[in-house]
């Protein structure tokens, strides 16, 4: 076990190199500068701004500047908000985003797990559709037409909800929610699939005819063998859930890195997109690996090569 | 050891995940849709803004602002957006404030100011109640620095040009000139500051509350690194040192920005506000609904869709006036067809300016038949022909393209919005119907459009220019030959000889008579077609006083307070 993660790990260098050099000069190829704007700056000031930054090198000497400051675990200033650096920027957006990304994970779970399980347990029942029918319209309605509906009936018509902003526990409801739902949807619908399959095997059958109650059928027999597709899924789920908050981020005024990061693609804040694709990435692949050791711990044949 | 079970595994999950329905369940699946679509339609349209009396309870020593972006900076030399402009105005103070009702010059750290019988020189004497936000005194040697600062070349100001009106600024600014002593900014002593100008320059004491003006605090900046550093920690709460009203005690980014009352301000006693949050919220539309649940005071703009709503219903909390900005179109004048001055007044002419503001971009905008916006004392822009289908029609078949036929095709260049969008696709449709010739659109994100304006890669682009001082010449100025903010390849010795010529006339009149023969050339040739002139359109709580409409937007935060009866 300690040898197959050594192993994960280690393939996580070449990736990462990877993934920086192609952001570098991806980011490079795309037309126009962090610093052009609306009214034109001039040659000299443009000139003096970029040599501030070692703009005004070769690429190749930039790249390479860029990599060794990698590894010393600089990530270099940020071009368009200055006062902070780029490291400094994530250490103060990353944990609202991580934050924000567990609770639409619990959501999720709780809301998806029990919903699955439900619907396959009363197969074809109103039950069933019901559930599947709102696991449906949740994968269909993007969470921008999502964020507003909630927001208008809990915080407009309701009055129970904070309509935006991330400070109080009650803030972070809609937020989480709005995220987490679309994610629930899918969850719903991967356990109930898997539970009926898992529900109509031998050893079910058996259970119930040991005389067991139903509530350990279900939960303590057959729901570990339908966890297994919803655990395959965690694993992108978590890294969707943490890299793909920039729609609920700008809807309730989350201050997160997701937005962050597609302000800096559209800004050309070249260092601030290398700093939070390096995040996302080594996110990813953490996650990857997460969810490749739960499966290996669930089902010990996978940890033999 | 290997993963792939668990991912085949999740595939085939992931594959089989749709197609465990039967055809009952997809039925009422349908019915489901559609009773959830109707409920969505209901409940978008439902745009009314519900009453309820959420400032009942407000503190009236704090105010709530809604403030669009987040700032990038709070280095006066180093921003450039609306947004850092709020707040500064708030933490620094100039020589010379404005009045926010007439906009005419008043006393700031100058208490009075000379100016010479040839314009060109002015002599501030600053009022020793002046004092920084940590108690040194504001002096003259401040604004020396600072104006040394914003011009060093090394630091890079990318707004440093506002100052090259003073004498050999733009020379030292350019690296052509090494001593500052040269440059028309002198020190008498420590409360007497002259200014000499390159040429008279009416709107010198206007731009005073430029942030480009504002003092800075020597000892505080290079604390915390040189001159010319970009990006260091002084501008952070607990580092910042300013000489305005108001002192920054709060900074938490993408979340708030409060500052509090500065017990220093050489007038503390007059301001009303203890304390002032500014909320960076891009999106518009939360921006509104927190304004209807009553956690703002004051937004920086309003959804166009909300604008007709609270015309009708509160008309109390929403305020439109005309603002310093004009949104025009650009012709590309290096490339066929529009090198061609017929063809850009035919497709000028055939724009129904008046259709376009009533029906299409609304919230009070007014036609622009000039670049200038109307509402600058004293100058009356000349205006270009009204909309004119024949004319049109008839200059395009001078130019060889009778009934549009013959036409090369052609795109209109906007960046990614709705609101360009919907522009062009109403100009689009003006052309088709008044010339018979079908434009294409085209968008592109704002850094790549940008790319494509300077390097003239469009033949006709939607662009803005929001004034930053109120004078013609900030807008005509553009169009001088080789301006970087000229873009459309258009050069004329005779427009830059009036431009030339106003920036040395010796009277008010003969500068804007030449101004004016400028602008009326600049439509003449119509490298532009001006379209509308915006309004700035904002919601206030019905209790909040001392906000004032102008051309520049401009919000005197000294003089706001809440009226509790």
């Amino acid at each position: 076990m300690a040898g197959f993660f050594v192993r994960r790990l280690m393939e996580f260098i070449p990736v990462v190199f990877l993934v920086i050099t192609l952001t570098f000069f991806l980011v490079r190829l795309a037309p126009g500068g962090p610093f052009s704007g609306e009214k034109f700056v001039s040659e000299e000031a443009l000139r003096q701004i970029e040599a501030q930054y070692n703009l005004d090198a070769p690429l190749f000497v930039q790249y390479w500047d860029y990599l060794t400051d990698v590894l010393r675990g600089d990530l270099g200033p940020s071009l368009k908000r200055p006062n902070r650096s780029v490291t400094e920027w994530i250490k103060l957006k990353f944990p609202v985003s991580l934050e924000l990304g567990l609770y639409g994970l619990f959501v999720a779970l709780f809301i998806g797990l029990p919903a699955g399980v439900l619907a396959a347990r009363y197969q074809n029942t109103w039950i069933d559709r019901v559930t599947m029918s709102g696991a449906t319209a949740g994968i269909c309605i993007p969470n921008f037409v999502l964020g507003p509906l909630l927001v208008l009936v809990f915080a407009i018509w309701l009055g129970w909800l904070p309509v935006a902003l991330w400070e109080k526990p009650v803030d972070k409801i809609l937020p989480s929610l709005t995220l987490g739902v679309v994610y629930a949807a899918y969850i719903a619908r991967l356990s109930r699939t898997a539970m009926i399959e898992v529900l109509s095997q031998d050893f079910i059958r058996t259970a119930r005819a040991k005389g067991l109650s139903e509530f350990q059928v279900v939960f303590r027999h057959a729901l570990p063998g339908a966890l297994q597709p919803v655990v395959a899924f965690l694993g992108p789920a978590a890294a969707g859930l943490l890299t793909g908050s920039f729609v609920v981020e700008n809807i309730f005024r989350v201050p997160g890195l997701g937005t962050e990061f597609i302000k800096a693609a559209l800004n050309r804040d070249y260092t601030m997109i290398m700093g939070t694709v390096l995040v996302f990435a080594v996110l990813i692949l953490f996650f990857n690996l997460l969810v490749d050791l739960i499966h290996a711990w669930i089902d010990p044949r996978l940890r033999h090569d | 050891m290997n993963v792939r079970p668990a991912i085949a595994y999740h595939k085939k999950c992931r594959e089989t995940q749709f197609y465990d329905g039967n055809t009952a369940i997809m039925a009422k699946m349908h019915f489901n849709y559609f009773v959830f679509v109707v409920f969505t339609i209901l409940a978008l349209s439902y745009v009314s803004c519900q009453e309820a009396d959420v400032w009942s309870r407000v503190n009236p020593s704090v105010l709530r602002v809604g403030n669009g972006a987040e700032p990038a900076d709070l280095d006066p030399h180093l921003v450039s957006g609306v947004t850092e402009h709020v707040i500064l105005s708030t933490l620094f103070e100039g020589l010379v404030n404005l009045n926010a009702r007439t906009l005419q010059p008043m006393p700031g750290v100058a208490e009075s100011w000379e100016l010479s019988p040839d314009g060109r020189e002015y002599t501030f004497h600053l009022r020793h109640s002046a004092r920084w936000s940590n108690g040194d005194p504001v002096t003259a040697e401040d604004f020396a620095y600072a104006w040394r600062r914003i011009l060093t070349p090394s630091l890079g100001s990318e707004y440093a040009h506002m100052l090259h009106c003073i004498q050999n600024a733009r020379l030292y600014n350019e690296g052509k000139l090494e001593d500052f002593s040269q440059v028309g900014v002198r020190v008498l002593d420590p409360h007497t500051l002259r200014v000499v100008l390159e040429h008279p320059t009416p709107y010198f004491l206007s731009m005073q509350i430029h942030f480009t003006y504002f003092p800075v605090h020597r000892g505080t900046i290079e604390r915390f690194g040189r001159m010319d550093e970009r990006g260091t920690q002084w501008t952070r709460a607990g580092n910042f040192v300013g000489n305005g009203a108001f002192q920054l005690d709060r900074w938490e980014p993408d979340r708030i920005l409060v500052v509090k009352r500065n017990p220093y301000y050489w007038n503390a006693s007059m301001v009303s506000l203890n304390e002032i949050q500014f909320y960076p919220i891009d999106n518009l539309n939360t921006e509104e609904l927190l304004f209807r649940v009553g956690r703002l005071d004051l937004t920086s703009t309003v959804p166009l869709n909300k604008v007709e709503p609270y015309q009708r219903n509160y008309p109390e909390k929403i305020h439109i006036s005309p603002y310093l900005g004009t949104y025009f179109y650009r012709f590309n004048t290096k490339r066929r067809p529009f090198d061609d001055v017929r063809v850009r007044r035919a497709f000028s002419l055939a724009i129904n300016r008046d259709d376009l503001v009533r029906n299409v971009v609304r919230a009070g905008r007014a036609p622009a038949f000039s670049l200038t916006p109307k509402g600058i004392e004293n100058y009356i822009p000349p205006e270009s022909a009204p909309f004119n289908p024949e004319e049109a029609r008839r200059l395009l078949a001078q130019a060889g393209y009778p009934e549009g036929v013959g036409f090369p095709p052609v795109e209109i260049l906007f960046n990614t919005s709705e609101d360009h969008r919907q522009v062009a696709e109403a100009i689009q449709a003006m052309w088709r119907e008044n010339l018979g010739i079908r434009v294409g659109l085209r968008n592109q994100d704002w850094k790549v459009y940008l790319n494509s304006l300077s390097t003239l890669d469009y033949d006709i682009a939607r662009s803005a220019w929001i004034g930053d001082v109120i004078d013609p010449v900030n807008f005509l100025e553009c169009f001088t030959s080789g301006n970087g903010n000229n873009r459309t390849g258009f050069s004329s010795p005779i427009f830059d000889g009036l431009i030339e010529e106003a920036r040395s006339a010796s009277s008010v009149s003969e500068r804007f008579e030449r101004l004016r023969e400028a602008e009326k050339l600049l439509l003449e040739e119509a490298p532009i077609a001006p379209l509308y002139f915006y309004t700035r359109v904002f919601l206030m709580a019905p209790n909040v006083q001392g906000v004032y409409p102008n051309l520049l937007g401009y919000i005197d935060f000294k003089n706001v307070f809440w009226n509790v009866n």
